[in-house]
């Protein structure tokens, strides 16, 4: 691609940005569900036997996935920010795409 | 196209304009500079370019090179026309005056307003400063000082495109190596000039800075270190 953007810290940053927005979207979701905890209990029984769906199971790993991501990409940032400088900055990209495929992967493998 | 020629597109205009199609001869090591002022001296005298030294010491022949910036006099053909094309524009983020060459005042008014210069705490008549090239901060201001000012980094930075008022990453680095040293006496002023709004803090860490920079400096780590020294001055009540 020709483009001064395609290297992988900047990936890293889209990445980042991307799991940010889409986290950002499915909070209130996430926050409406717990509330039913309190208010309707039958409603919140039936919603949780609907998230045993293998399909819902696999959005789920998805959402893992996000989260695994934005967490590692804002330590990665942290570490930018607060430790000395490390050359080996495609590394710790590399590491965090892996940290995050591992979560997704384990929670899908323990998902059944 | 033919292997004996390569086919050029050139921007004409400012920043509204098209691009120009020529036929250049290719030629054992040539440079994309090479390949400009082929078309200026032989297809379109009109041309308008900027460039001095031709052997990557004076910082002014930078352009955009098929999508990315670069310094022209030292980036060969053959690295860059992967599929036997060159689209050469002028730099991105500063601009247009003409052709390929760009405007640089508000980049080099950056370099002043970051206090990126620097400020001497003796005279003449005192003895040289004894620093040693092992000291820690040396190596720092070391490590970033054979900054050219081509531009390329600032062309290349998106949050200099997205936040008209950063800094950018040379003026950036070139602060990081004055904070480094141990004769300047504007520290004070310079963190003060650097942690406010466009000042460091606003840098992304895309890093395409150090990916493109022409001498391999990596400016994101310089605005790394003063992150961390603005993070302190904000501790300890100085910013």
């Amino acid at each position: 691609m020709k483009t001064h953007r395609n290297h992988a810290n900047y990936w890293a940053f889209v990445l980042h940005r991307i799991s940010g927005l889409a986290l950002l979207l499915f909070l209130p979701a996430h926050f409406y569900v717990l509330a039913l905890a309190v208010e309707q209990a039958a409603t919140l029984d039936m919603f949780l036997s609907w998230t045993e769906a293998p399909l819902v199971k696999l959005l789920e790993t998805g959402l893992v996935i996000l989260l695994a991501a934005h967490m590692t990409g804002g330590l990665r940032i942290l570490a930018i920010e607060f430790l000395a400088w490390r050359n080996w900055q495609k590394s710790v990209v590399a590491i965090t795409g892996g940290l995050s495929l591992a979560a997704g992967l384990l929670f899908f493998l323990n998902a059944g | 196209m033919s292997k004996d020629s390569l086919t050029v597109e050139i921007w004409r205009g400012r920043e509204e304009g098209r691009f120009d199609t020529f036929e250049v001869p290719r030629m054992a090591s040539q440079t994309v500079l090479d390949i400009v002022t082929y078309v200026q001296r032989n297809l379109d005298p009109g041309l308008s370019y900027r460039f001095a030294c031709r052997v990557g010491v004076c910082g002014s022949c930078a352009m955009t090179v098929n999508g990315k910036p670069r310094w022209t006099c030292r980036t060969h053909v053959d690295k860059v026309a992967d599929e036997g094309t060159l689209r050469i524009q002028p730099l991105k983020n500063m601009p247009v005056i003409r052709d390929l060459a760009v405007d640089m005042t508000e980049f080099f008014e950056k370099w002043t307003k970051a206090k990126a210069h620097f400020v001497p705490t003796t005279t003449r008549h005192d003895d040289f400063a004894q620093v040693s090239p092992s000291d820690p901060k040396r190596k720092e201001a070391t490590a970033g000082i054979e900054c050219i000012n081509c531009g390329v980094c600032y062309s290349a930075c998106d949050t200099v495109a997205w936040l008209g008022d950063y800094l950018g990453p040379a003026a950036l680095n070139r602060a990081w190596t004055l904070h480094n040293d141990v004769r300047d006496g504007g520290q004070s002023d310079r963190i003060k000039a650097i942690a406010g709004t466009g000042g460091c803090q606003a840098c992304h860490s895309h890093q395409s800075c150090f990916e493109l920079c022409p001498k391999h400096l990596n400016p994101t780590a310089s605005i790394a270190g003063l992150k961390r020294a603005t993070a302190k001055a904000a501790l300890k009540g100085e910013i």
